[in-house]
């Protein structure tokens, strides 16, 4: 149940974002590599198998699979990601205000399209 | 040298990263004022990099098998937990090529670029430290990290001089590389899921016992990377972002973009043969056919579209995407000879590019100087560039009779030399090393090695037919822009070139003729490096051997 939700979660942001990626105007990409961002990190996060209530440590008699403990290096992984597209994701803010600045027209080309 | 080299070993795998960043941090320190000290900085960093760079080769190539790899691990960790730094021949080579290219646009942009912008410089090494650390890193979440890091410092420098077209090319750019970053890193999470690691020669043992259940998703994950790399490589029809970016990029940031594509090339080169080599029975040859056919669009995509430019600076970018293109092809068809063959080209385009981009920049600038032709009255419809330009000489009516006897200026004879001498280079006609390259890669694909199938013998014929004809198709394109722009008559005065612009220029193209000289040990080092690609057995041997230093505290116990 819990892998039906994250996977429909993951599912729904991904195609909202790779759907507002391809729309004409700046501030629905970068809503749109937002969004994807998002999917992207619950997807990392979800590889190291979902669980409840285990922890990261492997105690001694138990045999250390992914039964009885959870891996913690996708969490590890998923703030680094975090990190870096939020980074990104910014700096691409600051290119999208001067292109807006410069062209006065929020399209990706920088004007409208033809009628 | 040598002892000093030998003794500081495993420790100097470390350095091509920590110097850009200790470089890049004391400059931050100094605001824009203390200009002239950052360019210092700047340049001394770069030619000690390219310095330790070189000392890595030279090391790779005086040992033999496992002693060739020099593991480093930063954190001290055992080798699958920690992270780990590795320099084997390829790594070492990729090394080089990027000091040199770095510290030709480097000293290319003191003439005036570096002053058009803040915190060129460092940016500047910040690209550098990515750039380095991607052909270092022996694990694949670093492998991001560093592309990250390298992409950041990509994004402020192709912005470097502003404008709205740089911009309008920035937003793409961004756009483009965050959506190949998403899928790398979702490539790499489904890799890290199926085998439970992250380091490259641990996967390469462990990728042979995933249960054949699992295939399917170890496959998806392995394609969903490759998306990301060959993004970067710029194959077709994942290229399109390249002739605009690298077009709008200020000349200097484009020479040193010509290294970026390349990184895409060398992850390929790295992880491909690591997984798929170890892999026994049917996925043998996983990817083997979407590499070639991907190769090969690319390079037949990027020769078509080189006869097509207008411009000179677009006829540069689609040099990359040849190269890229031919690359992927020899990949894809495997061996060590044509590997090693379209590495010693790798090396060659790589020189050749950077130069081409530096001379374009002076080439153009020489024609902005020049009074624009007279229209004439019946000349209302918008003709292209270069057809204006000619039609400005049609009939006798140019006096031929002042050209005769008198002297080309030096600046002009030294921009046609040189752009004649990369036309050579990236078309590969004699005498230089782009030739030497292009012949070693055809012997290598008529070689009658056996095949492991038919679709490959086809790429290999393929790969022959569109290696002569894009030769013959670049000799067109670059001396259809030669022509346009040197034979021209000229009533303008000629450019004037300053030599911090010109040396780098001379520099890059000393190093094509240095290749083509040394061709002989350049391509026995290519071919060692090929073959320890494709057998890496001593790679993942030397990486899973690598042992922590006993700290202090255990030692005094």
């Amino acid at each position: 149940m819990m892998e039906l939700v994250i996977a429909v979660a993951i599912g729904i942001l991904g195609g909202s974002g790779v759907w507002l990626v391809l729309r004409p105007r700046t501030f629905q990409v970068i809503m749109g590599l937002a969004l994807l961002a998002y999917a992207v990190n619950l997807f990392i996060f979800s590889m190291g198998s979902l669980s409840v209530g285990e922890e990261p440590i492997i105690k001694p008699g138990v045999p250390p699979d992914l039964l009885n403990y959870t891996d913690p290096m996708p969490q590890a992984l998923v703030l680094t990601a975090i990190v870096i597209s939020f980074a990104t994701t910014a700096l691409f803010l600051v290119v999208l205000l001067a292109s807006r600045g410069l062209t006065d027209s929020d399209h990706v080309d920088g004007r409208e399209e033809e009628p | 040298m040598k002892a000093f080299v030998d003794a500081a070993m495993p420790q100097l795998v470390v350095v091509p990263i920590l110097l850009p960043l200790a470089a890049a941090a004391f400059m931050l320190l100094f605001d824009e004022s203390r200009r002239p000290w950052k360019a210092v900085v700047n340049v001394a960093a770069t030619i000690v990099g390219l310095l330790v760079a070189v000392a890595l080769l030279t090391w790779t190539s005086r040992h033999e098998g496992i002693a060739a790899i020099g593991v480093h691990l930063p954190g001290n960790w055992h080798v699958p937990f920690g992270i780990v730094l590795v320099a084997d021949r390829l790594a070492a080579l990729m090394l080089v090529l990027t000091g040199i290219v770095g510290l030709a646009s480097m000293l290319f942009s003191l003439a005036r670029w570096h002053r058009s912008g803040v915190h060129y410089h460092t940016l500047f090494q910040i690209q550098l430290m990515g750039v380095n650390g991607a052909f270092l890193t022996g694990d694949l979440f670093n492998l991001f990290v560093f592309f990250e890091v390298m992409l950041a410092a990509s994004y402020g420098l192709l912005l470097h001089g502003s404008g709205s077209v740089r911009v309008r090319a920035g937003l793409k750019y961004i756009a483009f590389n965050l959506l190949a970053s998403s899928l790398f890193l979702v490539g790499v999470a489904l890799l890290y899921g199926i085998t439970g690691t992250l380091n490259f020669a641990d996967m390469a043992q462990r990728v042979p016992h995933v249960p054949a259940a699992d295939r399917g998703l170890l496959h998806a994950g392995a394609a969903i990377l490759a998306i990301a790399f060959l993004a970067k490589a710029a194959t077709w029809p994942l290229s399109f972002w390249l002739a605009p970016a690298y077009s709008a990029a200020a000349a200097p940031v484009a020479a040193a973009f010509v290294i970026l594509s390349k990184v895409g090339m060398y992850a390929v080169l790295r992880l491909w043969p690591l997984l798929v080599s170890a892999e026994a029975g049917t996925a043998l040859q996983f990817g083997a056919d979407a590499l070639v056919c991907g190769g090969l669009a690319t390079l037949a995509f990027g020769m078509v579209a080189m006869l097509a430019s207008q411009q000179l600076r677009r006829l540069a970018a689609y040099s990359l995407v040849i190269s890229s293109g031919t690359m992927l092809a020899a990949i894809g068809i495997g061996g060590a000879n044509l590997i090693g063959g379209a590495l010693y080209y790798l090396m060659g385009s790589t020189l050749a590019s950077c130069a081409l981009f530096l001379l374009v920049e002076l080439i153009e600038r020489a024609r902005e100087m020049e009074p624009l032709p007279p229209l004439r009255a019946d000349q209302t419809d918008h003709l292209p560039f270069y057809l204006e330009q000619s039609e400005n000489v049609d009939g006798e009516a140019v006096d031929d009779r002042a050209l005769i006897g008198r002297a080309i200026p030096a600046a002009t004879a030294f921009l046609g030399l040189g752009f004649a001498a990369c036309a050579l280079m990236i078309a590969g006609f004699p005498p230089l090393a782009g030739f030497l390259a292009k012949f070693a890669m055809l012997t290598a694909a008529l070689d009658p090695a056996p095949g492991p199938g038919d679709s490959i013998d086809a790429g290999r014929w393929a790969l022959l037919g569109l290696l002569l004809v894009s030769g013959l198709l670049v000799t067109i394109a670059l001396s259809r822009a030669g022509v346009r722009h040197f034979w021209l008559p000229q009533s303008s005065p000629p450019p004037r070139l300053r030599v911090i612009e010109c040396a780098p220029i001379a520099a890059l193209i000393v190093g094509c003729a240095v290749l083509t000289v040394r061709a002989e040990p350049m391509l026995r080092y290519a071919r060692a490096t090929a073959e320890g690609l494709i057998a890496p057995a001593n790679y993942i041997t030397a990486v899973l051997a690598a042992t922590p230093k006993p700290g202090p505290n255990r030692a005094g116990r």
